[in-house]
């Protein structure tokens, strides 16, 4: 029967993995609802922040240095990329752009595996969150604890950067439409390319953070990818709130199922998808029309 | 196209497959790759239907290609059935079924939704694959000991037991593979298919049932996926797992672009410049694990750079080396047809078709109460609207009175608040906008419509398609030149918009006022008996407006037309009565004469607009 003490713990984990996937999917839907380019190089990213940071951390053995040297890499990786490739791609049909960064994200993978090899790596945690914290009503490891703060504090920053700073204005007005923003003067290249930055760095972020918790290896991101597509569908495409909802949901679903059979995860994951696609085809919190 | 050389793609290919045996192995190739190659090729025709001609990109193939295989292959191994080609004939159909169930699914949505939502699917097969279904599937070891198909014909048994007879089995296959694909794409619904990928709402508009068109090329994408995943399973002898990989799905994406998408063949160029990549990468220069890097960025080379693929390269460069001599000559007499004066009321149009409708007398159109509201803005509100057969309606109204909403409310293409519409004796306010059309009411749009990579004659084709067909008929081997009356209804309309010398020019190459008429041109094709024109005459310069003017005069025998325009010179001079709309609502309806006096209307126009609608 089940296991009380087991579901809570399920339902914690379920947490911090639809945080996690909260995370990535708002990284995706702001890049698609601004730039108008689904990223299929998303979960590539997600792998590559994992893997700077890993880097970064067997030079420094600093955890901090190794969260923000990832983060900032993969930006760099995200500004790059659209300003060498994504930017040609704009005016091309959408097919087009799936098919060119669905390449990227292969000439990312096989390159970091390249480099280091198929084998999984670990980053250990930092001092300060290693153990486990026992809650009074559950024992649960201290730096899963620490993960669902750092996602929360991550996703709050996002939101502040979104709704209340001047560019993240720009952004969501780019995401309505970026021609008027681009009428009004305001240089939409420059936009764009900072939102794949932001975006890429989200993934990025998720990529090391979670790499104490989930050992990296070259193809973490694929995994992470369909995941997010589904949360992205189950959200609505190009909304913030959405993705937040979806990753949350997902993450539930993931965990509570992995409870009594892991092989049935996914299935539920699709059931969710095909329920939400059936009875609300433009996601939970999506806009009619925004395609 | 190949009208005077009607099998000659399907004769390369035999010749092609009979020499690759002689040919590829002096390049290097080694029996089993070719026959890998091929299997990839069928695989591809499927998909290649799905994504070039019907623009469906799905990164979830390999779902169909596993399930076709294991499929097979059970019941040739654990289920103990003998008959290698029934067991395959047995998983594609399967495939088949399951193709819909999926595609009722994936195809509620489109573009990158439908690409997110294959490609969960698919992991939830491999995940079923796995796990729930492992008994039957073998888990991650999948299903060993398939048997290579034989025949027994009596006399001697035919057996496939080596690389070069598997090679002639799977030879055939791709053969009868192709042969159907190019059926089905010279057929009414491939026509259509291309028409979903340039424009799906106007594919909709003009009277087809697209969802179902959709939901065709899925299945048939399906069936092929199945079928090659079937004859993957017997030419390795065992049904690997990985076929259900995420993996798979990706490579007959990478292989059908680099081959070329849109062109059947691509797949398998691709999946032969793939698959002699990997193993000169892998064999000959030892780069190791290294040669998926290299191919990935070959891979996003080749779609920076060379968009329409290997195929799609060849094809125009041929074009450009052919059509130096042939290009000038279309133009030449488009310009000789418009120096000559056009004089369209010699020309008699095709019939409005009777369809059923109520009595022919009483009003076409009728609506009562209707009302559009936006949010807060009403854009319509409580219109009363009637015309009466055979008359010729103007519209008229400053800038936002709502007369685009008004004529989409009638179309169908956006359902009302409230109110009603009745055409011929019929409510048609809940029906959408294909139904409307196949009733015969249609509407030529303010911002063209049209599709823009085919040629006029493929254009007006698929508008005439939808009235001699209805909206949903599955002639996958039909030729579209045995569709009686076709060509007589292409060919009419295209002289009464005066694009005749243009038939066989691509859309994109047209200028702004040809497509403007080919934009009237399609709406009348569908041989409306109620014909809405939203501004045809916007942005035409004074001698293309008298010349269309001609032009709906002529078209105007025999039908009803409703027109919107600002042009009121012209339109005063077509209508027989005029019904002016202000601020979404009905302000006066008269002769022309009684319009240009009318003092309300003269304000509405030359004084203030006052308030809300501002």
């Amino acid at each position: 029967m089940v296991n009380w003490a087991n579901f809570i713990s399920q339902c914690f984990n379920g947490l911090v993995l639809g945080a996690l996937l909260a995370l990535i999917s708002s990284g995706l839907t702001i890049i698609y609802g601004t730039l108008g380019v689904l990223n299929l190089a998303h979960g590539a990213m997600f792998m590559l922040g994992g893997y700077a940071g890993w880097v970064a951390y067997t030079y420094t053995d600093s955890f901090i240095v190794a969260v923000v040297a990832g983060s900032l890499f993969v930006m760099l990786v995200g500004v790059v990329v659209e300003r060498l490739i994504i930017r040609h791609f704009y005016t091309r049909p959408h097919e087009d752009q799936l098919l060119v960064t669905f390449g990227l994200g292969i000439v990312f993978v096989e390159t970091v595996r390249y480099f280091f090899g198929s084998l999984s790596q670990t980053t250990p945690p930092p001092p300060l969150f290693q153990g486990i914290t026992n809650l009074g009503f559950m024992i649960y490891p201290t730096y899963r604890l620490a993960l669902l703060g750092i996602v929360a504090v991550a996703l709050i920053v996002l939101y502040i950067v979104l709704y209340k700073t001047r560019i993240g204005m720009i952004v969501r007005a780019g995401i309505e439409d970026s021609v008027m923003v681009d009428s009004l003067g305001i240089d939409v290249y420059k936009v764009f390319m900072l939102v794949f930055g932001i975006g890429a760095m989200a993934a990025g972020f998720a990529g090391i953070v979670n790499a104490p918790v989930v050992s990296i290896a070259p193809d973490v991101g694929e995994a992470i990818l369909v995941q997010t597509f589904v949360v992205v569908v189950i959200g609505g495409v190009g909304s913030f709130p959405g993705a937040v909802l979806g990753g949350l949901i997902a993450g539930e679903i993931i965990s509570i199922t992995s409870m009594f059979n892991p092989g049935y995860s996914y299935i539920m994951l699709f059931v969710a998808m095909t329920l939400v696609l059936v009875l609300r085809p433009h996601g939970l919190l999506g806009v009619a029309g925004r395609e | 196209m190949n009208i005077k050389r009607p099998y000659l793609a399907e004769l390369l290919t035999a010749v092609a497959l009979i020499l690759l045996p002689f040919v590829l192995p002096w390049l290097g190739f080694s029996p089993s790759t070719i026959n890998r190659i091929l299997i990839w090729g069928l695989f591809g025709i499927g998909f290649d239907l799905l994504f070039g001609y019907t623009g469906l990109l799905s990164f979830g193939q390999s779902a169909f290609y596993g399930t076709g295989g294991m499929f097979a292959a059970y019941l040739l191994t654990e289920a103990g059935f003998d008959q290698v080609m029934i067991a395959i004939i047995i998983g594609a159909a399967v495939t088949g079924v399951v193709g819909y169930v999926i595609g009722l699914i994936a195809l509620r949505r489109t573009g990158i939704y439908f690409a997110m939502i294959t490609v969960a699917i698919a992991e939830v097969f491999f995940f079923v694959e796995f796990n729930p279904l492992s008994a039957f599937t073998g888990g991650e070891n999948g299903l060993p000991g398939v048997p290579q198909p034989q025949f027994n014909l009596g006399f001697t048994v035919l057996k496939f037991n080596t690389d070069w007879s598997m090679y002639s089995f799977l030879a055939f296959w791709y053969f009868v593979g192709i042969v159907v694909a190019l059926r089905i794409v010279r057929s009414p619904v491939g026509a259509i298919l291309s028409a979903i990928r340039d424009n799906p709402l106007r594919a909709a508009a003009l009277g087809h049932n697209i969802h179902g068109y959709k939901l065709t090329a899925f299945i048939v994408a399906a069936i092929y996926a199945g079928f090659a995943g079937g004859l993957l399973a017997t030419m390795q002898g065992f049904m690997p797992p990985d076929a259900f990989m995420f993996e798979t799905s990706g490579q007959v994406v990478i292989m059908t672009a680099i081959g070329g998408a849109g062109t059947l063949f691509g797949p398998l160029v691709g999946a032969s410049v793939w698959l002699i990549l990997a193993d000169f990468f892998q064999n000959t220069l030892h780069l190791g694990a290294t040669w998926k890097l290299v191919l990935g960025i070959v891979f996003v080379l080749l779609v920076v750079f060379l968009r329409r693929g290997i195929v799609g390269a060849i094809v125009d460069l041929y074009r450009l080396a052919t059509d130096r001599n042939g290009r000038a000559e279309p133009e030449a007499a488009a310009e000789g047809a418009a120096a000559a004066p056009f004089d369209p009321s010699k020309i008699e149009p095709m019939p409005a078709r009777q369809r059923g409708g109520a009595s022919t007398s009483g009003p076409i159109l009728k609506a009562t109460g209707l009302s559009k509201r936006y949010g807060g803005l009403m854009a319509n509100s409580d219109i009363d609207f009637s015309v009466e057969h055979g008359e010729m309606r103007g519209i008229i109204g400053p800038n936002g009175a709502g007369k685009s909403t008004f004529f989409k409310m009638l179309t169908c293409e956006v359902q009302p608040t409230s109110g009603q519409i009745v055409f011929e004796g019929r409510d048609i306010t809940h029906m959408g906008v294909t139904d409307v059309c196949q009733l015969g009411l249609t509407k030529s749009y303010q911002i063209n419509q049209l599709f823009d990579r085919l040629t006029v004659r493929r254009n007006l084709t698929i508008a005439a398609l939808g009235e001699t067909r209805g909206k949903f008929r599955l002639d996958l081997f039909r030729s579209l030149r045995s569709v009686p009356g076709l060509d007589e209804q292409v060919e009419r309309t295209a002289a009464l918009v005066n694009l005749t010398a243009r038939l066989d020019t691509p859309v994109s190459e047209l200028a702004y006022g040809e497509k403007r008429r080919l934009e009237i041109g399609l709406a009348l094709a569908t041989s409306p008996s109620l014909l809405l024109l939203d501004e045809p005459l916007a942005g035409m310069s004074p001698r293309e407006r008298v010349e269309t003017v001609a032009l709906l005069k002529s078209i105007a025998r025999g039908r009803t037309m409703i027109i919107i325009d600002h042009d009121m010179d012209s339109l005063f001079e077509l209508v027989e009565k005029v019904t002016v709309l202000q601020e979404g609502k009905v302000l006066v309806e008269g002769t022309p004469a009684e319009i240009k006096t009318n003092a309300k209307v003269q304000e509405a126009y030359l004084g203030g607009v006052h308030g809300e609608m501002a």
